[in-house]
């Protein structure tokens, strides 16, 4: 090739990239919702929702996930400031603090907030962000298996200690996951900070299967809804309920059960992302987020309670759900304080 | 001859410091400012203290050089024969054996990790066994061309003598051939060293928890788990110990390396009786094997799925769906046509910079060496510490460059240039310096004369260290990690988000995306070769040579 005809090929690709590059949209009239990757993107009555905001404001609403709370918590924090979405969904009560002191949030008191449940809004500091939902974490098992093993299903944490049950639980990894977390904090507050770790370790001598978020874990190593190997996983106190509404043909039990021994409340929140360019858009949809138009939509699409108290839930969902009389909690100010610390223990005594 | 012939030194200070000026500035802002960003966020008392106290941290260090020793003494061990066999016979297919082991080498990290994750059954898919096959895999090249270098060398009439002075073939080995050929061992062992010890995209794909190195370590800290003070100090434990080794290399090196003008007047003979054909033909056909084998089973299992084979991970490949709704947050497309847009800047800054740069080097004479020695450093330092780097320096204020678009290419670009510079300075070197003065004696301006003269020289090994710089930008996986957002990531992000979802389709889609990958590095691979010849005192376009710094008997 002759030098003239290099030198032009190049600048005609450079023109061509420059072209492409300066074709970027910049539409002004669009909002990114920030969440976690179990949020669906598209086909469900949530994204139906979503689609009815559209059309009542006129802003295209444009959902961004990438992996599991923890994982989109520390993203956000690298990224506070000059944030990849304008408002975040998801972060919930076990990883608040990191978001809160990276300075992820900018605050925002939604209209429509008297709807929620005031003991809900009074854990979420400063209006930095405001709650969305509260669920229960806890270990669900797949009724038919245990039936098939002619195994009694386990009922309480250390029952998953025993020989019998080796080898049939997967949970989430706890820097990654907030299930996982919420899993890890419930056994903290049973068996106190100097119990736990050996509690872990006896799990991990029994063969716990750890993997980075709930979609992993739910949908693909869980016997019933990913057709995995493990009867046993970290997930929801109203996933039996979901399990009913889509089962297909239709049941008349719930297929999964819950250990409600094992369950920890867990408080999910949203919020408007500091330095965001689109703050009004954020705004209006950090509103809609709390209507009733969209938390009537949480039960069925997300497998949680609406922090709004007006919204009715689904009659299944009231006939089918395990509600915990005493779920675990830990001080957010005891979370906040170790959580970091309790993470890198848990780590070198499962995964070490 | 080289740059330091009084001719060329005659340009212009003022003309040399402009030239100069550009990559002195790039690599400043974009190098030298985030590293001491970087450093000072590790000098922080409680991050030292949690880092170098903490049992993980030892444990990382530990796994992370041994399984570079081993890895060094398996490719070694496993690429000694091939080296042999390659520079002592001659044989049919010796050249696409070469050309293929230089287009693994140069294939993106990723690509080999999912070739290996895809040949290996499944018990032993992730864990040690997995990465050091997977660095074997790649440094093969290394040993057997750096090696082989030396060997081809080595005339044979040397060890002629040593058998008709009577010593037995064991005792040629031991008195002949290995004393000259340590220097090269030892270099070989150092780059693999070097570059396993700096693994990461193989980590990353065939790592689980506990076998982990420092790099990831460093990402996941940073990343994961929102604690960019221990990363820090992680990345300055890492330079440290890669900073130690190089020096302690380059001072066995002066040492004991000895310039050996060996010139081997024979060309290497074709293998002569049964037992000698059989040992040729078995090396050549193992060591196809390894390199080939892993490549054609990332094809087969793209094809795999729990009914038979079909294509359809590829037609799906539009679509990251991990159920109805639910998307796995990459769209593996998007990301084909983010990282050729991607690498097509990235390149672009390479080659002017490093051209620049190199074009600097030599005008300014001695005091080029001080550029570069410093246009080196990027290649000493890992792209994870650049990207690393990169983000957390330019966060705030009028320089928070994060969601700029540029900054994946520049980081790119940074572990690029050294190639670029590199291959063209070996040209550069070359130039008759007489042309000049002849330009000069016909009236022309020294800046006219060095315009005349020495610019032509450079189009063609800038066009080939554009495709090299190209490829790195395509594989580059490590800088990219850290600086890409939602809505830019690159292939190889892609490829190994796919990867991690054990069976189904998805993984699948992640096997077909490696294999396009592959095969685009690969046509790169095999234009540099077919276009750019080498010619009398121009430059290698072997990407081994370029990159492990060797010089072949053909360059000047």
């Amino acid at each position: 090739m002759t030098r003239d005809v290099r030198t032009r090929l190049l600048a005609a690709v450079i023109g061509l990239c420059v072209i492409a590059v300066a074709c970027g949209d910049d539409a002004d009239d669009r909002v990114v919702l920030v969440a976690y990757d179990s949020l669906p993107v598209e086909d469900t009555t949530l994204n139906d929702a979503l689609a009815a905001f559209t059309e009542r404001t006129g802003i295209d609403v444009e959902i961004v996930t990438a992996g599991d709370t923890g994982t989109m918590v520390s993203k956000a924090v690298l990224t506070a400031g000059n944030p990849e979405g304008d408002v975040m969904w998801g972060v919930d009560n076990t990883f608040l603090s990191r978001a809160v002191e990276g300075e992820v949030f900018e605050p925002y008191a939604p209209q429509g907030i008297e709807a929620l449940d005031p003991s809900l809004v009074a854990t979420a500091p400063d209006d930095m962000v405001v709650p969305v939902d509260v669920g229960d974490v806890c270990v669900n098992y797949d009724v038919a298996w245990f039936a098939e093993h002619q195994l009694d299903p386990p009922t309480t944490l250390d029952d998953l200690l025993r020989p019998e049950y080796a080898d049939l639980l997967v949970v989430e990894n706890p820097a990654t996951s907030s299930p996982g977390l919420a899993f890890v904090l419930a056994t903290i507050a049973e068996y106190g900070e100097d119990g736990w770790l050996d509690y872990w370790r006896a799990l991990d001598a029994n063969g716990v299967e750890v993997v980075d978020g709930w979609n992993e874990a739910y949908y693909e190593r869980f016997s019933w809804a990913g057709g995995g190997p493990k009867p046993l996983v970290v997930s929801y106190g109203s996933s039996p309920p979901a399990e009913v509404i889509f089962a297909d043909p239709p049941v008349d039990a719930a297929p999964t059960g819950v250990m409600d021994d094992t369950c920890f409340r867990q408080i999910e929140y949203a919020g408007i992302l500091r330095g965001t360019p689109r703050r009004a858009a954020a705004e209006l949809l950090v509103d809609f987020l709390v209507s009733a138009d969209f938390q009537r939509e949480l039960p069925l699409n997300l497998f949680v309670y609406p922090a709004n108290g007006d919204v009715e839930l689904p009659p299944e969902f009231v006939e089918y759900a395990v509600i915990p009389e005493q779920p675990r909690t830990v001080d957010p100010d005891d979370i906040d304080a170790h959580r970091a610390e309790w993470i890198d223990q848990w780590t070198a005594a499962v995964l070490g | 001859m080289d740059g330091r012939r009084p001719g060329l030194n005659r340009l212009p200070r003022p003309f040399v410091a402009g030239l100069a000026a550009v990559p002195v500035v790039f690599v400043a802002v974009f190098y030298l400012w985030p590293v001491a960003t970087l450093v000072g966020h590790g000098v922080d008392a409680d991050a030292l203290h949690h880092v170098l106290t903490s049992r993980r941290t030892w444990d990382v260090v530990w796994f992370t050089t041994w399984q570079a020793v081993a890895s060094t003494v398996l490719t070694l061990a496993i690429g000694i024969i091939p080296a042999h066999v390659i520079s002592r016979f001659r044989f049919p297919g010796r050249r696409l054996l070469i050309g293929t082991l230089t287009a693994v080498f140069v294939l993106p990290t990723v690509v080999v990790g999912a070739a290996v994750l895809a040949v290996l059954p499944g018990s032993l898919e992730r864990g040690v066994v997995a990465i050091l096959a997977a660095h074997v895999v790649f440094n093969l090249a290394v040993v057997v061309r750096v090696v082989g270098a030396t060997w081809e060398q080595l005339p044979a009439d040397m060890e002629a003598a040593a058998a008709t002075l009577g010593a037995s073939p064991a005792a040629v080995l031991r008195t002949v051939t290995l004393p000259i050929l340590r220097p090269a061992i030892a270099t070989a062992a150092a780059i693999v060293f070097l570059f396993t010890f700096t693994s990461f995209g193989v980590v990353r794909v065939l790592g689980t928890a506990t076998s982990t190195t420092i790099e990831v370590e460093v990402w996941r800290r940073a990343t994961q788990l929102g604690d960019t003070a221990a990363a820090a100090v992680l990345s300055m434990l890492q330079l440290l110990v890669l900073g130690a080794v190089v020096w302690s290399s380059a001072v066995a090196h002066r040492r004991h390396g000895r310039a050996l003008a060996l010139r081997s007047h024979s060309a290497p003979p074709r293998p002569r009786g049964p037992g000698q054909r059989r040992y040729v033909a078995g090396a050549a056909i193992a060591t196809a094997a390894v390199v080939v084998v892993p490549l054609v089973a990332l094809v087969e299992r793209s094809l795999r799925t729990r009914d038979g084979y079909s294509l359809n991970a590829w037609r799906r490949l539009g679509r990251s769906e991990v159920r109805p709704g639910i998307q796995l947050g990459v769209d593996p497309l998007e990301a084909l046509v983010n990282s050729m847009r991607t690498a097509a800047w990235a390149t672009a800054i390479a080659v002017v910079i490093g051209a620049l740069a190199a074009l600097a080097i030599v005008a300014a004479g001695a005091a080029g060496r001080f550029l570069d020695a410093g246009l080196a450093l990027p290649l000493g330092t890992s792209a994870v510490t650049i990207g690393f780097g990169l983000l957390i320096t330019f966060d705030d204020g009028w320089y928070d460059w994060r969601a700029s678009w540029w900054l994946v290419p520049v980081g790119q670009a940074l572990v690029a240039v050294p190639f670029v510079v590199r291959s063209t300075l070996g040209v550069l070197r070359s130039i008759e310096p007489d042309l000049v003065h002849a330009a000069a004696t016909l009236g022309a301006s020294p800046v006219r004369a060095w315009r005349e003269v020495v610019l032509p020289h450079l189009w063609r090994p800038l066009a080939v260290a554009a495709g090299l710089a190209a490829a790195i930008a395509l594989g580059e996986f490590g800088a990219t990690s850290f600086l890409s957002r939602r809505g830019n990531e690159t292939l190889p992000i892609a490829i190994e988000r796919l990867l991690g979802r054990t069976g189904g389709t998805l993984q699948s889609q992640g096997f077909a995306l490696a294999a396009i990958l592959a095969a685009a590095t690969v046509a790169i691979v095999v234009f540099l070769d077919v276009a750019g010849a080498p010619r009398r005192g121009g430059s290698s376009t072997d990407p081994v040579r370029i990159t492990t710094g060797t010089r072949s008997p053909e360059d000047g």
